[in-house]
Order: structure tokens, then C-alpha cells, then sequence
């Protein structure tokens, strides 16, 4: 039985990849990057996260979400609740008027913790809502739309939509956010300083083994039943749902995952760099975290994190050297990516590399990939 | 909420906001009428459209100066040449991109909606190389300064006026082309069947770059109306793009009197919420209102039946 498992999630060379990306993760770049590069990477990482589930949704199911950086927020602004709650302890506030409240309430004259901000005291329930949440929210937004057969165009506008309703509330309800500035000045994570070194270490592993975690449940999702089931409705919805399945909630399923994965890398986002803020919820990153996916390839989990890793690192190398040029480049890939090569860098791996490299190794029995490329997309809206 | 105002007070306050309401809807209506010819009748996601209106505000801004450098005696009509350069600018650069980039990818809407975004981003920066980053504003000639003094509380400034009258004009030129004119027959015949329609001798290629064209002129002109009301800057466009894209769908995207209706419905109840209660809140309960109907009602408030 578990046999079996593992055969689903790693079946044929698969294996392979996730071993040259643990290797890459957990041995070069720690032993070769010191510790502000490490971070950094760490850093990139999180959008990872959100990259994967964006192949599940987008690659896989067809549906394209824009507001990607919703979940991602409410990850990153859950966990940093929490952090300010513990780091504004009657003792360390004591100059405001009011101690034992977050700085930012304390300026906006707010007296008392809103009702919303007191589970947040404990961290069981803040990793439970990191989980929950975002999964809660994205049932909302999948069952009203999905249900009703909405999908392609219409649904990226509105997840759009949503997401700059989101950004302009919280920019809004400063008393209860932080307004533009977000939710800063976070110290320790229960009793540890999440700004030392050694914190930053930990957290960046733990970053990475809840990214093989989160891989581990895509490409389980994408074997299964359920990813082939994905693949046919992508192509051809109507075929399945006179199959007789009900297509509505294995794409709510999909969406939901993905919005738990986008969460766990706000979350670690916070820890790893200390901050959140509305800047990283509204409609910008929210394409860009698209963009993330889309340069990687939008049928590979994998190529996922590399397109996270390499879109971010060549924006950071970018914006220090040349800040004009960043932008440019980014339309540029923008472009790019969807004219030339629409399955990213996975896709040109399996079109140009890797029959090269099959040819090198000595003759074997391989079998056929089992995915097809997107051939058409939007035609289930 | 009201109990603290009179009615008289009231009724200057709906009467001085649903007025501020109506520029913000022709506003709109300039913005989304691009918008609804490119997305609503070619399924085309375009989402550097903001930025095509920001060039024609540029170009507003450069004929301006200009006219104030050059020919001074001349400045109170400098607007109209610069309306005019707008709209043929940005349909010129309209036709250039659905050349190279839009007309690769009709059966792939989705993707068009990333590669306009990087177009925009381009844009952007162009912009911001050229103009500088800080926003820029022209000047109004003299008649379209002041105001009209309704009653003692009620004042409407010329310049919404204009780009009412102007909204007016074009949406019914826009209305006149596609609905009573042989080149809209064939545009509407490409977008409910493109193999029927390049079967029974349409030009399919050259319908879709003029269409796409159209839109992104229309946008220019919007652009050109909209210097008349606010500075622009470089991601000026930015801050609209959404709230068009959900007017266009609100009112159902292949429907051009839905577009309009909706784009009153949108900006009058932001612009009365505006007054009471903080801008921000207001377009907040406006964006979910529309969110939620849309959740209701997926294909807008006005659709055209259409068997596909």
C-alpha cells in the first residue's frame, strides 16, 4: 500500500529532480552563500510556494488566479500578528499611552486589541489559521464561481478584483493593519530573535523542508486520479463533466490547495524577512507571482522554484546594478515567456535538453510522459 | 448618518456629489469603451490599456507646451489637435502591437492578459526614462476654467462639463460605427464566428488590428480628456485599469450599453458613498458590490444571448 504511494509520487525519473533540487538547497547554497545571500534565497523561496500551486491551478486545472497575493497575505499577516502580539508585551511598549497593544493601534488612537487580534496570542491557533483561512476563503470565492461555471477570463478578473479590494482595506484600516507601512519592528518567535543569524539558518531550513513538503503534496495531487482528471478538464471540461464527475469541486479542491500553499510562504516570509506589508498582497506581486510560474513552466512543480529562484535573483542582481533596467527586463520576460516559450524553462528542458541528455545515457525502456501540453486555454469560460 | 445634515444641505450634497459622480462616470465610459471593443467584442485581455491612455495624456501634455511656446494665440483650441493626435498615436501603436504581439495569441486569451501586462510594464519605464518620474499637468485654456453657479451651494465646474459633452460624443460615435456601419457589420460578424466570416470574404486579419486599433485610440482620447481632471504620471494607468476591466465585466463584456450602465451605476454610488463615509470604504463596498454580483451574475448585468 504505502509501496504503491511512493510509486505515485515519484514514479519513472522523476526522483531525480527533486534530488538535484534538495541537493542544490540544502547543501550548495548554504555551504556557498553567507547567511544574507542564504536569506535572500530564503526569501525567494516563499514565492516558491505560491509558484506551485499556481502550476496546480493554472498549469494543471486552467484556472488562472490573479490574486494569488491574497493568500499569500494572509499567511504573512497571520504569522506577523502573532509575532507583534508576542513582541508588544506591556514591558517593552510601557512609553505608549496605552502598553500591551501593537505601536502602530497605539498612533491611531485605538485603546483597546480588536476582538479579531486576540486569538492571535496563541500560536497553535495562529499556525491552525495560517492553514485554515486562506483555504476558507478560497472554498468562498471557488464555490461561488465554479459552481456556476465561471472560469478562465472572468475568474482572473474577479480574484483581480478581490485582490485590490484587499489591498485597499488594509491600507485603509491603519488602526487595525498598519496601514502602508504594514505590520513592522517583529523581534522573536516565541522567546527566539528571529533577527540573529542562527534564527535566520533555521528558519531557512525549515522553509526548505516545508517546501519538499508542499512539492511532495503537488506531485502527489498531480499523479493521481485527480491530476489526470485536472489535465482532461483543463482540455476539454464538458468531456468530464458528462463523464459524470462533479468538475466544479475538484477545481474548488485545487484552488484551495493552492491558496494553502501560497499562505505557508507568506508565513515564512514573515519569519525569514521580518516584515509584512500591503505591498505584497495587491495586484502587482499577485502577476508577478504568476510571472514566477509561468518562467519556470507552468506544467512543472519543479520548475516552479527554479522560475521563483531565478526571476527573483535576476531582479534583485538587476534593480542594484541598473534600477531603470529592471522593469524593461521584466516586460521583456514577461513577453517572452508567453510568445516563445509558453512552457518556460521546464518546457524547454523536455523539448531540447533532456533528449539530448537520453541519448547520452545508454538505452532504456522509457515510457511516454503522460501529460500533454496545454493546447488550449480559456475555451471552458 | 443623514440625521446631522438638512435637507436642503442633502440635497446640494447628492446634487454637488452625483455631479462629481458624472465626470467620474465619463471617465469611465471614455476608459471603458476601449476596453469593452477589445475585450468584449475580441475576447482580448488587455491590460496595458491603461498605459495606451497614458500616452495620450503625454502627447496632450506635449502639444500643450507646444502651443504655449510657439503659438500662443492659439492655445485656447490646442486641445482638440491634441484629442486628435491622441487618438491616431495611440491606434497607431494599438495597430503595431496587435502586429507583433496580440494576433499570435487570439486562442490563448489568458496569455494575452500576461504579455499586455509586460507591455505595460515596458511602457512604464519608457515613460518614466522620457517624462521623468513625477507627474505632469497642463494647463486649461481660459474657457474651460470656472465654474457655473447653480444655486448658492451647487457649482459645476466647466471642465467636467467638456469631458461629459465629449464622453457623450464618442460613446455615440462608438455606437454609430459598430451598430449602424458596414465596417462594425464585419467586426461583430469576426467575434461570433471567425471561420464563417473569413469564409464569406472578410478580411479577418486586418477587421481584428483595425478593431484592436479603435480600442486603443479611444483610449488615447480618454487619456487626452482625462489631463483635463488630474496630473498624470507613469503609473498613473495602473490605478485604473481595474476598476475599468470590472465596469466592463459588470456590465456584461459584449454589451456597449451595459458598459455604459454600469459605469453610472459604479461611479455614482463610489462618488455618493465618497461623502459620507471615507473614500477608501467607499470604493471598497463599490468593488465588493460589484464583486458579489458578478458571483451571482457571472456574464454581467446585460448580456447578449448568444448560442456558442
Amino acid at each position: 500500500m504505502l509501496q504503491q504511494h511512493l510509486r505515485t509520487l515519484m514514479g519513472g525519473k522523476e526522483w531525480v529532480g527533486f534530488l538535484i533540487l534538495a541537493v542544490l538547497l540544502i547543501v550548495v547554497l548554504p555551504l556557498t552563500l553567507d547567511i544574507f545571500r542564504l536569506n535572500l534565497v530564503g526569501k525567494y523561496l516563499t514565492w516558491a510556494f505560491v509558484a506551485i500551486g499556481l502550476v496546480l491551478c493554472w498549469g494543471y486545472g486552467g484556472i488562472l488566479s490573479l490574486g494569488q497575493g491574497i493568500f499569500f497575505g494572509i499567511g504573512g499577516y497571520v504569522m506577523a500578528m502573532f509575532l507583534k502580539l508576542e513582541s508588544s508585551d506591556p514591558e517593552s511598549t510601557k512609553i505608549q499611552s496605552t502598553p500591551g497593544i501593537p505601536d502602530f493601534m497605539d498612533w491611531n488612537q485605538l485603546t483597546e486589541l480588536p476582538w479579531f487580534w486576540q486569538p492571535f496570542d496563541s500560536f497553535l491557533f495562529t499556525i491552525i489559521a495560517i492553514l485554515i483561512l486562506p483555504a476558507l476563503l478560497a472554498y468562498i470565492i471557488g464555490a461561488a464561481m465554479f459552481k456556476r461555471r465561471v472560469g478562465g477570463v472572468y475568474f482572473a478578473i474577479i480574484t483581480q478584483a478581490i485582490a485590490a479590494i484587499a489591498t485597499i482595506l488594509i491600507i485603509g484600516q491603519q488602526g487595525y493593519t498598519g496601514g502602508v507601512n504594514g505590520i513592522t519592528d517583529l523581534r522573536t518567535l516565541m522567546g527566539m530573535d528571529i533577527r540573529t543569524d542562527s534564527a535566520r539558518y533555521f528558519f531557512y531550513f525549515v522553509c526548505v523542508a516545508l517546501l519538499f513538503v508542499s512539492l511532495f503534496v503537488a506531485q502527489y495531487i498531480r499523479k493521481s486520479k485527480l491530476g489526470r482528471l485536472l489535465v482532461a478538464m483543463r482540455d476539454k471540461e464538458d468531456r468530464v463533466r458528462f463523464s459524470g464527475y462533479d468538475v466544479a469541486s475538484f477545481k474548488i479542491f485545487v484552488f484551495c490547495m493552492g491558496a494553502v500553499f501560497a499562505s505557508v510562504g507568506g508565513a515564512m516570509f514573515t519569519l525569514q524577512v521580518g516584515f509584512m506589508s500591503p505591498t505584497l498582497v495587491g495586484i502587482v506581486p499577485s502577476i508577478e507571482m504568476v510571472i514566477f510560474c509561468a518562467v519556470g513552466g507552468r506544467l512543472s512543480i519543479i520548475g516552479a522554484v527554479y522560475g521563483a529562484l531565478i526571476v527573483n535573483w535576476a531582479k534583485t542582481a538587476l534593480s542594484e546594478s541598473f534600477p531603470e533596467l529592471w522593469l524593461l527586463a521584466m516586460g521583456a520576460l514577461f513577453i517572452g515567456v508567453v510568445m516563445a516559450f509558453p512552457n518556460g524553462l521546464a518546457g524547454l528542458y523536455s523539448a531540447h535538453i533532456e533528449p539530448r541528455l537520453l541519448k547520452l545515457l545508454p538505452k532504456k525502456n522509457t515510457p511516454a510522459a503522460p501529460i500533454a501540453s496545454p493546447v488550449k486555454e480559456g475555451t471552458s469560460s | 448618518m443623514f440625521a446631522e445634515y438638512s435637507s436642503s444641505e442633502l440635497m446640494s450634497i447628492f446634487a454637488m456629489q452625483g455631479f462629481a459622480g458624472l465626470i467620474l462616470f465619463s471617465v469611465f465610459v471614455l476608459m471603458a469603451l476601449g476596453l469593452a471593443i477589445i475585450f468584449g467584442q475580441m475576447g482580448v485581455i488587455n491590460m496595458a490599456h491603461g498605459e495606451f491612455m497614458i500616452l495620450g495624456a503625454y502627447i496632450t501634455y506635449l502639444v500643450s507646451n507646444l502651443f504655449s511656446q510657439h503659438f500662443p494665440e492659439l492655445f485656447s483650441y490646442y486641445f482638440f489637435i491634441a484629442m486628435i493626435l491622441a487618438f491616431f498615436a495611440t491606434a497607431l501603436l494599438g495597430a503595431l502591437v496587435e502586429w507583433g504581439m496580440i494576433r499570435f495569441l487570439y486562442h490563448r486569451p489568458l496569455d494575452t492578459l500576461l504579455a499586455t501586462w509586460g507591455l505595460s510594464l515596458i511602457l512604464q519605464q519608457i515613460y518614466r526614462s522620457v517624462f521623468g518620474a513625477r507627474e505632469v499637468g497642463v494647463t486649461l485654456p481660459d474657457w474651460l476654467m470656472g465654474s457655473y453657479q447653480l444655486s448658492e451651494t451647487i457649482e459645476i465646474p466647466v471642465n467636467g462639463l467638456f469631458v461629459m459633452s465629449l464622453a457623450i460624443a464618442i460613446s455615440l460615435a462608438v455606437a454609430v460605427l459598430m451598430y449602424r456601419s458596414r465596417w462594425g457589420i464585419q467586426v461583430r460578424a469576426v467575434v461570433q464566428n471567425r471561420p464563417m466570416a473569413g469564409a464569406v470574404g472578410i478580411n479577418t486579419a486586418k477587421v481584428d488590428r483595425m478593431t484592436f486599433a479603435l480600442g486603443c485610440g479611444i483610449a488615447g482620447i480618454a487619456g487626452s480628456a482625462f489631463t483635463m481632471i488630474g496630473s498624470t504620471g507613469p503609473t498613473s494607468g495602473q490605478l485604473y485599469i481595474v476598476d475599468t476591466f470590472l465596469v466592463v465585466v459588470f456590465g456584461g463584456a459584449t454589451s456597449l450599453l451595459g458598459t455604459i450602465a454600469s459605469a453610472f451605476g459604479i461611479s455614482q454610488a463610489q462618488s455618493t458613498m465618497e461623502f459620507f463615509i471615507s473614500g477608501s470604504m467607499a470604493k471598497v463596498l463599490t468593488l465588493l458590490f460589484v464583486v458579489m454580483v458578478l458571483m451571482i451574475r457571472p456574464q454581467g448585468l446585460f448580456n447578449l444571448k448568444v448560442r456558442r
